[in-house]
């Protein structure tokens, strides 16, 4: 485990090394992220006029919905873009074969081996946002609260990862779909807006088979005192569920691989 | 006789070449095609939102709005400056660069290639679309669709034509890319694709208009839909700014070339 944990600080402290080499993307990066944040809150004020609401949800809950979104999709920029993204590089050029052979584990060489930055500010704005807007909505502040918002984030944080990682593994056979995961991108922006937005059949698709309420509506409820215990462990036996899944098929693809040249 | 370089079999061969090319990645296409379902996205929350009355598409004329808006995109979508970018940086532009044919018309090619591959994907999501709310089906007249055609394939130079004067900046700086991410932001919430122009405050609408973002997805996507729209403001504004990229993209290529020194040297 320590010798995880020193690997773990070895990979990011390289990482962000290598990304202070190139500071002008980091100026780029900002700029990208306040225009796509304002964009958004502007789209979300086109579905607001006088007592107008989308889907029950008033104009400062759904700026949490909309803050939550955020954190994940900075999350995506700094931890899983750049290291699930590189998989089918790796499986394409045969650098798998490399990794497989490190005595530490592939799964955890491939999910933790780099981190981006980049994705720091947005993830900052995104909680910004969601405190900015709870406080709007009347919610106090306690504790467990924030015990509570916390556990959420990491649930909503694995569940994501293990859906990621689901799509990437799937390059061991399909090593040309590496696009697969803009459909997953696409599908996630769904959780922009909250749940009772979408019509009921939707509603059970962002529930049920890709777990998008999990990630921003049920958290964003728990806070709001809306919905209750029962909600909570429902979203951390399907992280720990997902979890399980990506690594027993990762284990099960693995069977599969025979290296670039063979 | 050549035209900008082009005669005939010019075309033939390149167009033949680069289509066989892209029936190779259809699976990634296929993919492609699928990512872009963000407007039944936005379709779903606009259709049961308290805001719907105010965007004048009553009824099924937003179902169709957005599967228009989809359409387009998928004939629309440009992609020049990252080929452009790795064929620079792996020198395989420079055999390029000798040919005697100008190497947009390359890409170009590639283009329509791909769009022609992605036809089949993108008919078969209309398809499930037409499936789900059968409500919505609809054929547009026969000069409706070719208005609606000519209005995307334009809308498809504009996107080309700005690509390529990023793609073009290359030649100086490793950042190009990262500046086509920056305008692709203002694209994304202006052209029409997440939400009709009517939905904006007027204020917004009349910045828009000014833009080429609109002229992009807005404009021919009403057109496919049978939505009333000023076809001569349209049009004249889709070939204004043909008008005014085109001539940027060559200078700026022209003297891009002279400062291009290949791969290594």
């Amino acid at each position: 485990m320590g010798r995880y944990w020193r690997t773990l600080r070895r990979f990011w402290g390289t990482a962000v090394a290598v990304q202070l080499e190139y500071q002008a993307n980091v100026l780029i990066e900002l700029l990208a992220v306040a225009m796509s944040l304002s964009g958004s809150l502007f789209l979300l004020s086109l579905f607001y006029g006088p007592d107008q609401t989308l889907g029950g949800w008033s104009w400062a809950q759904a700026l949490m919905v909309q803050g939550l979104y955020t954190v994940f999709d900075g999350m995506a920029t700094t931890w899983l873009r750049p290291n699930l993204g590189a998989i089918v590089t790796h499986v394409r050029e045969g650098t798998l074969d490399f990794v497989l052979l490190k005595p530490i584990d592939s799964q955890f060489w491939l999910s933790l081996r780099t981190l981006s930055p980049a994705g720091l500010p947005e993830i900052g704005l995104g909680l910004g946002l969601l405190a900015w807007g709870s406080h709007q909505a009347g919610v106090v502040f306690t504790l467990s609260s924030f015990f509570t918002v916390l556990v959420m984030l990491l649930a909503g944080g694995l569940i994501l990862y293990s859906l990621w990682f689901l799509i990437a593994a799937t390059s061991i056979w399909f090593v040309k779909t590496w696009n697969a995961t803009e459909v997953l991108r696409a599908l996630l922006a769904s959780g922009r807006y909250p749940l009772n937005a979408y019509p009921p059949a939707l509603r059970l698709l962002f529930t049920l088979v890709l777990p998008v309420a999990f990630l921003t509506t049920v958290p964003a409820q728990v806070l709001l005192g809306e919905a209750a215990a029962p909600m909570l462990s429902a979203g951390l036996a399907l992280a720990v569920l997902f979890f399980a899944a990506a690594r027993a098929f990762w284990l099960f693809a693995l069977r599969f691989y025979t290296s670039a040249s063979s | 006789m050549r035209i900008f370089g082009l005669n005939r079999r010019i075309i033939r061969v390149l167009l033949g070449s680069q289509y066989a090319h892209m029936l190779e990645y259809r699976a990634e296409i296929a993919l492609w095609a699928l990512s872009g379902v963000l407007p039944f996205i936005m379709l779903s929350v606009w259709s049961g939102s308290d805001a719907r009355s105010g965007l004048g598409l009553d009824g099924v004329a937003l179902d169709r709005y957005f599967l228009s808006a989809f359409l387009v995109r998928q004939f629309s979508v440009v992609w020049v400056v990252y080929a452009f970018e790795e064929d620079a940086l792996l020198g395989r532009l420079s055999p390029y660069l000798l040919q005697p044919l100008h190497p947009l018309w390359r890409y170009v090619a590639a283009h329509l290639g791909e769009q022609l591959t992605r036809l089949p994907f993108a008919a078969l999501i209309a398809a499930v679309f037409f499936a789900v709310r059968p409500q919505a089906f609809w054929l547009p007249s026969l000069g409706g669709f070719l208005l609606a055609w000519l209005a995307t394939w334009l809308a498809f130079a504009i996107a080309f034509l700005f690509q390529s004067l990023i793609a073009a900046l290359c030649f100086w700086s490793e950042k190009a890319s990262a500046l086509e991410r920056l305008q692709f932001i203002p694209f994304l919430f202006l052209s029409g694709l997440l939400a009709p122009l009517t939905a904006f405050p007027p204020v917004l609408r009349v910045l828009a208009q000014w833009t080429p973002f609109p002229y992009l997805i807005d404009f021919p996507a009403r057109i496919l839909a049978g939505q009333p729209v000023d076809l001569l403001a349209g049009f004249g504004a889709q070939l204004a700014w043909i008008a005014l990229l085109l001539p940027l993209v060559l200078l700026l290529w022209r003297a891009g070339v002279r400062r291009y020194s290949a791969m290594g040297a």
